[in-house]
């Protein structure tokens, strides 16, 4: 009895905290939009009894779904965002690695040191670090002052209000959620694999790539879906940085819902989104599930 | 004797495969490698052998390419190998943690080497099928190495490395994580494969069980020093120090002061039994030879019919018979003296020198001490196995008094703590040849203990 009672514990979190928010979000998606307080119709009216549970069902329909197709605002939307994902997410890669390979690497007492680093910006507001970068990346901010100064260009580079700001604010945000992994794997390697890779006849740059690359894969492919898949959905970053040029459908997201008061349209975007992001989640969890049954 | 002795190292004509020529070493103030020079020979099973932290592994990884001399210079086949990276050697490393990659299977962990050298697709698969064949792994070739017992991961880490056929292989304490059992068979299975391959074998342990039993010739290593390096009887029966002999098993070390031997004929100290170890030595010599002699006329002979059924009919079969009885091979002289004295425990070998140990009891007889020594500071080192212990005095060149503190039953063996006279303890060696409850030896019993004057080596630092 009280193994069922903690077995039923965390379910009952799931269903409150996941399940419920996601049903009525659903609900939200096949309603219709209303000038009324919810802003969408039908509600559910327990007080007419069972012709008003039958009314409530009778008014839900996929139209708002039917509208995400007719518009080709949200299709360029969802493959836009894919789009910024994945090159934020390669991009992030591409600098997290050589970080985490130094911290591997760096001598035993320096590694709490450097851990506390890259977790320190956590511990700062995020909105207030993303504001920081406008003021960074802005016409007059302190990165085209620099370059001007130092005389490597001549007129100021336009960097805020376009995709590459958006790409900068993503690779900054999420880079700690990509050396983590990246770190917690490359540490585990016993230094002798390539000291035993070079007696082979390996190079040293041979034996990173046969050896080192392989071996950190776990820690790779679970940094890229920590960064992958938050950053599809972001809206903060494009909406500070990206200007109106960038099309993010988290962005669209935030529009729909609080600029055009259309919760169903809203909730059906929001749902697309959900299944969109299922099939990288199970593939996340596959491969660290994969990773648990070679440790074990 | 059909095969000749392996020992390059005797014939001043061999020519020595790697060569350390005053290498230093040195990590910062830390000196690893002290100004060390000594030559392997092709085929040799070299072992260097010392406590951890004595150098033995940095000897090993500056062989690898790992680590460069800090001074001097090592020679590989006549060649400098200093410029060399460790992947540009024709060396190849077995590690201690055995470092098999864990992402590839067991054969690709063994072509990993082969395919790095852009050898044919056909030629790898060869040589890897050979390797497998040889380490016995052939139906884990596609298991990953961690599906497979520590005993056959360090199979596939040999394999690995032999697999490129190096010119010297080297062996960091490579059955360090292996159990006993294992670990003994795994030994031999070493040398047969070492012996298979003909490839040279430098190995590091620091286990001198292992070492004398895989090595052509043992190293000991202390502070970065090779303190002696000699085939591992010598190492055991003759060690040239202190240090050595203490490491090398277990030892009875006895200070005390050297005097040479005058007459050739002294006999033990004058007790009443030893009396007649004076006897002529002519007279002893016919007594040990007439038992002898009856043996062998005690062989058994056919009787009449057998001989007539031999030249009938057998002797078409099988041949001729052979009247004359059978005998082992005359001994060499060598042998031959060294039987004749064994089997005459009461005539002392002459020369050498005695030993003045302790106020008050008899000097030791050491017959192959070096007379030079007299007047010096000597250690006797004794093998515990090389002690005899008895309740009555035996006639013996060497025979002390003493008193059993404690035994250490070990199955086999029991080795028995024995206090002399004056407070020293030494460790007698027996084999347990009868059950324990018919030995009558026990704690607290007065006892003798006795070794021969050859028994010992004289340490004289």
């Amino acid at each position: 009895m009280r193994r069922a009672t903690l077995i039923l514990l965390p379910y009952l979190w799931l269903l409150a905290l996941f399940l419920v928010p996601f049903v009525i979000v659903l609900k939200i998606s096949l309603s219709d939009i209303a000038l009324a307080i919810p802003p969408y119709t039908p509600t559910l009216d327990f007080s007419a009894g069972w012709q008003g549970i039958r009314n409530f069902f009778a008014g839900l329909d996929f139209e708002n779904f039917v509208f995400l197709t007719t518009d080709d605002l949200y299709w360029k939307a969802y493959l836009s965002s894919l789009k910024i994902a994945s090159i934020a997410t390669f991009c992030t890669l591409l600098v997290g690695y050589p970080i985490a390979y130094g911290m591997a690497n760096a001598p035993d007492h320096w590694r709490p040191t450097l851990m506390m680093l890259v977790i320190l910006p956590f511990w700062t507001s995020f909105l207030i670090r993303v504001y920081s970068w406008m003021g960074i990346l802005s016409t007059e901010g302190y990165l085209n002052q620099l370059l001007l100064g130092m005389g490597l260009i001549s007129e100021p580079l336009t960097i805020l209000n376009t995709p590459v700001a958006v790409y900068i604010g993503i690779v900054y945000t999420y880079l700690p959620f990509m050396i983590l992994p990246i770190y917690s794997a490359l540490e585990r390697m016993d230094g002798s694999l390539l000291e035993a890779a070079e007696d082979l006849g390996c190079s040293r740059v041979k034996a990173f790539w046969l050896i080192t690359v392989p071996l950190s894969k776990t820690g790779i492919i679970a940094g890229c879906f920590l960064v992958f898949i938050p950053t599809i959905g972001e809206f903060v970053i494009p909406s500070l940085l990206g200007g109106s040029q960038t099309l993010m459908i988290g962005k669209v997201l935030w529009e729909e819902f609080f600029n055009n008061r259309d919760w169903p349209v809203a909730s059906a975007v929001a749902v697309v989104l959900l299944l969109i992001l299922i099939i990288p989640i199970v593939l996340f969890q596959r491969n660290e599930q994969k990773q648990r049954e070679a440790e074990g | 004797m059909s095969q000749i002795a392996f020992e390059p190292w005797n014939d001043p004509n061999a020519k020595p495969l790697i060569q350390f020529k005053n290498v230093t070493k040195r990590f910062g103030e830390f000196v690893a490698i002290d100004n060390q020079s000594f030559d392997i020979y092709e085929k040799e099973f070299f072992a260097l052998l010392g406590p951890s932290g004595c150098g033995k592994t940095t000897m090993m990884r500056m062989l690898a390419g790992f680590e460069a001399p800090t001074e001097g210079t090592i020679l590989l086949g006549g060649q400098d190998i200093a410029p060399f990276p460790p992947n540009k050697r024709a060396v190849n490393m077995m590690f201690q943690s055995y470092a098999l990659f864990p992402h590839l299977s067991v054969w690709d962990n063994i072509a990993f080497g082969l395919k790095r050298d852009g050898k044919s697709k056909d030629q790898i698969a060869a040589r890897v099928e050979e390797m497998l064949k040889l380490t016995r792994l052939e139906q884990f070739a596609r298991r990953k190495p961690h599906q497979i017992s520590g005993g056959q991961r360090q199979r596939v880490a040999l394999a690995r490395s032999l697999a490129k056929a190096p010119k010297l292989l080297l062996l960091d304490e490579p059955l360090g994580a292996l159990d006993a059992k294992l670990r003994q068979a795994t030994q031999f299975e070493l040398m047969d494969i070492q012996e298979k391959t003909g490839t040279t074998f430098v190995i590091v342990t620091h286990d001198q069980e292992e070492a004398m039993t895989v090595a052509s010739r043992v190293a000991v290593m202390d502070n970065g020093k090779i303190i002696q390096a000699d085939t591992p009887q010598v190492i055991y029966e003759a060690p040239a120090s202190r240090y050595v002999a203490d490491f090398i098993g277990d030892v009875n070390l006895i200070d005390g002061v050297a005097e040479a031997r005058k007459g050739a004929q002294e006999t033990a100290p004058a007790e009443p039994e030893a009396a007649k170890q004076a006897e002529p030595e002519a007279a002893k010599l016919s007594e040990h030879e007439a038992p002898a002699a009856a043996s062998e006329r005690r062989v058994p002979q056919p009787n009449a019919r057998g001989k007539w059924l031999h030249d009938k009919l057998f002797r078409y079969i099988l041949g001729a018979r052979e009247d004359a009885p059978k005998q082992l091979p005359p001994p060499t002289p060598g042998e031959s003296e060294a039987a004749a004295t064994a089997s005459r425990p009461d005539v002392i070998a002459p020369g050498g020198i005695t030993i003045h140990w302790a106020e008050g009891q008899p000097p030791l007889i050491v017959s192959n001490g070096d007379p030079a020594l007299a007047g010096q500071r000597v250690t006797l080192a004794l093998r515990p196995e090389k002690l005899g212990i008895s309740k009555d005095r035996p006639e013996s060149a060497n025979a002390l008094k003493g008193k059993v503190i404690d035994i250490a039953y070990l199955g086999n063996l029991s080795t028995y703590h024995v206090e002399l006279a004056n407070g020293l303890m030494v460790k007698a060696q027996l084999a347990n040849t009868r059950r324990v409850a018919q030995r009558d030896i026990t704690w607290e019993d007065e006892v003798w203990i006795s070794f021969r004057e050859t028994a010992g080596v004289v340490l004289s630092e």
